[in-house]
């Protein structure tokens, strides 16, 4: 029986195939090059060469990674904690600005916008570009309020009726609208955590974005939360592209079509999901989605 | 027998009344020192009110005038300035020697008008002024009573000492006598307590001044501190760099709030004052000065309440695509609102009782008049309870506790408006 205890005792095992006096040399080596094929034909977003560090310098947090992330499809980002998945979806929409010391070096476009040009402006990036937190964030104003609020900002609705129109209909393709239709007056933060995710996510929608970035958007849910809000990200996948760092693997087995395995800051496989899961081309990934460790 | 599991259970329980004896000790002593810290309070609150409540009653005579029109209006002019400027106090006078006709030598008759007010005329004045129609014709007129009268009304003064230790002297206390025995002698609501400016004479001394003083003073304070104050606790907080200079200001706005006021009195009269000529004795320059004095405070307490708004909600904002400015001004700011009205009422309420930085431009300058602006010289509460304490007749006592009580009420009220808003603001968000 492989317990829990067991996994974490066994994890450092699995670090054990480097040998200590010369581990440098032999991570270069194992991660030289990214498996699988890191390109998509139909890119939204594209990093190339993407290094980012933390503490001015002092912690290299993400090195080398080249990846695209295609238009209409799920990309999942697994990998045990610490190995940059949330670092590298933070860059996609430049949330990492706010960090004091942080540096991105390389290219990310998102189609033909230098997402890290200085001439770039943030808050219309933003729009384009939605994000969905770890834990449920709504504002605490009403469910109303929380939705409207994005499009309010940026000038999106005309008159009332058009705001009530993006309203509803965000509501309604974050599947909540049936359970808070007839109290929408009433505070975003009274919500179930399930129902809260799902109005951050209708409020990211609201906007029109072109792509979602969720950061594991479900590890504060319970399982039924869960799958109703992966039920919503297959739907969403029709009209938006989608990122999503997950911890669970069951997760980005059901949710996504590409799967990028992160470990230590490094790319180290990017396949079809069906392909990571079923058939690893790099140990590493196989240790970590046999759980070995993580 | 005895298992290992047995001899545990039996150290632990050898252990419990020792650690249960000292919870009861710790409990005790909160409870002792909190019951001191309610004894000295009730005791301040009742010494106070004991030798303050009598304030609020004020002795008056009743004295039959007559309205001579040669002397409040020889020519017959009817000249609003005549009627004004005219002796009214001879009037009086004039009344309390048909009172007590067998007063005659010059020291006795000066005696005699000490029973009233020296301000007392101006009862008379008012009602010639509202109606001159009155003049030469007799009425009965209620009017100040002089404190010492007042203090023996109220059992300040002790007739069974010696005479010569005793500030009325036995003929006075004869006349005052005999005008109880005609029931000339009354205590009434002290509306001049509330309705007039600082004074020599205890029973003409009011709040007024000092209220409407420390009223113009506060406001100006709150206008030019609450908006400095959260627009750089904002600043420093939200959108300044973290690097050494921003350390530095920290630092030295810490170490503001710790520096005596009478530095910041002196700097008020160094630089408003002096240099930029800001009139002194006003509300303007005593706000100037207040302001320096509670920027840390507010600053400090707003910072601390930026500090303590979730970081999840300024993302959520900023990933949805707020700029920086509509995040802070949205969503934080409210969010921090609650804390920042504390600070700023701790702030305002520390600068309603402040008295020294005062000192030094000039608000304790002895102002009758009641200030009509912000820039008319007037002093405040505290400052005045300061005069008042330091002057020698005895029924300034009274309406020293009487000032300290209003003060009092001050405070209450403001802090009470200070959690009223926060739950406001909390239930809101």
């Amino acid at each position: 029986m492989n317990t829990l205890s067991e996994t974490i005792e066994t994890g450092p095992d699995a670090n054990l195939i480097v040998p200590q006096e010369n581990e440098g040399a032999f991570r270069e080596q194992q991660f030289e090059d990214t498996v699988g094929d890191v390109t998509h034909p139909n890119p939204r977003i594209s990093c190339r060469e993407v290094d980012v560090y933390y503490d001015h310098g002092a912690v290299h947090a993400i090195k080398n990674v080249t990846l695209d992330i295609g238009t209409g499809e799920v990309l999942a980002m697994i990998g045990p904690s610490g190995c940059g998945k949330s670092t590298i979806l933070r860059c996609l929409n430049r949330m990492n600005d706010s960090i004091d010391g942080c540096q991105v070096s390389g290219s990310i476009r998102l189609d033909e916008l230098d997402i890290y040009d200085k001439n770039l402006d943030v808050v219309l990036l933003r729009a384009q570009i939605g994000m969905v937190f770890q834990k449920p964030n709504p504002f605490p104003k009403s469910i109303y309020d929380n939705v409207a609020y994005g499009p309010k900002i940026h000038g999106l609705a005309k008159d009332k009726t058009d705001l009530d129109e993006i309203v509803q209909t965000s509501l309604e393709r974050a599947a909540l609208w049936e359970e808070v239709k007839d109290r929408l007056g009433q505070p975003g933060t009274g919500l179930s955590g399930g129902q809260q995710q799902r109005l951050c996510i209708a409020r990211a929608i609201a906007v029109s974005p072109e792509v979602i970035l969720m950061d594991e958007p479900c590890s504060a849910l319970d399982p039924i939360a869960t799958a109703k809000v992966e039920e919503l990200i297959d739907e969403l996948r029709q009209q938006y592209t989608i990122a999503i760092v997950t911890h669970s693997m069951q997760q980005a087995a059901r949710v996504s079509q590409r799967t990028a395995y992160f470990h230590l800051g490094h790319l180290v496989e990017v396949n079809t999901t069906d392909k990571v899961f079923t058939n690893p081309q790099h140990h590493l990934t196989e240790a970590y989605i046999t759980g070995r460790f993580g | 027998m005895t298992s290992p599991a047995n001899s545990t259970v039996d150290i632990v329980r050898a252990g419990l009344p020792k650690r249960y004896a000292r919870e009861r000790r710790f409990r005790l002593m909160g409870m002792l020192a909190i019951g001191l810290g309610l004894v000295f309070v009730a005791i301040l609150f009742l010494d106070i009110f004991s030798k303050g409540y009598t304030a609020f009653q004020q002795t008056y005579v009743r004295i039959q005038v007559h309205y001579d029109g040669s002397v409040i209006d020889p020519a017959g002019t009817e000249n609003p300035d005549t009627l004004a400027f005219a002796d009214y106090m001879a009037l009086l006078k004039q009344s309390l020697r048909e009172v007590f006709p067998e007063v005659t030598d010059r020291r006795a008759k000066r005696d005699l008008y000490q029973l009233v007010s020296p301000g007392a005329g101006q009862v008379l004045r008012d009602r010639v002024l509202a109606n001159p129609e009155i003049v030469g014709t007799t009425e009965e007129v209620w009017v100040l009573a002089n404190d010492d009268i007042d203090m023996l009304v109220k059992g300040h003064i002790d007739r069974d000492l010696p005479e010569s230790n005793r500030r009325l002297d036995d003929r006075s206390l004869a006349w005052f006598d005999r005008l109880v025995d005609q029931d000339a002698i009354e205590k009434r609501f002290n509306i001049t307590f509330f309705s007039s400016g600082d004074s020599r004479q205890p029973e003409q001394a009011g709040i007024a001044g000092a209220l409407m003083g420390s009223f113009y003073t506060l406001l100006l304070t709150l206008l030019f501190s609450f908006p400095l104050a959260v627009g750089s606790a904002i600043f420093l907080e939200e959108f300044a760099p973290k690097n050494k200079w921003t350390d530095l200001i920290e630092i030295n706005i810490n170490n503001l709030a710790a520096v005596p006021s009478i530095i910041f009195g002196l700097l008020g009269l160094a630089v408003f004052i002096n240099f930029f000529g800001v009139p002194r004795s006003t509300p303007l320059v005593g706000a100037l000065v207040l302001t320096l004095m509670t920027l840390p405070t507010i600053i400090i307490a707003s910072r601390s309440a930026l500090k303590s708004v979730p970081p999840s909600i300024r993302e959520a904002a900023m990933g949805i695509g707020a700029s920086p400015l509509q995040t802070q001004f949205h969503h934080v700011l409210p969010l921090a609102m609650p804390g920042m009205l504390t600070g700023t009422i701790i702030g305002m309420a520390q600068a309603l009782g402040e008295t020294a930085p005062l000192l030094m431009i000039g608000m304790i300058a002895f102002i009758v008049d009641v200030p009509q602006g912000f820039t008319d010289p007037a002093t405040v509460l505290p400052v005045q309870i300061f005069l008042w304490a330091d002057s020698p007749e005895r029924a300034f006592v009274e309406r020293t506790s009487a000032a300290i009580m209003v003060l009092l009420a001050f405070l209450i009220t403001m802090n009470l408006t200070a959690v009223l808003l926060r739950k406001r603001f909390e239930r809101r968000w």
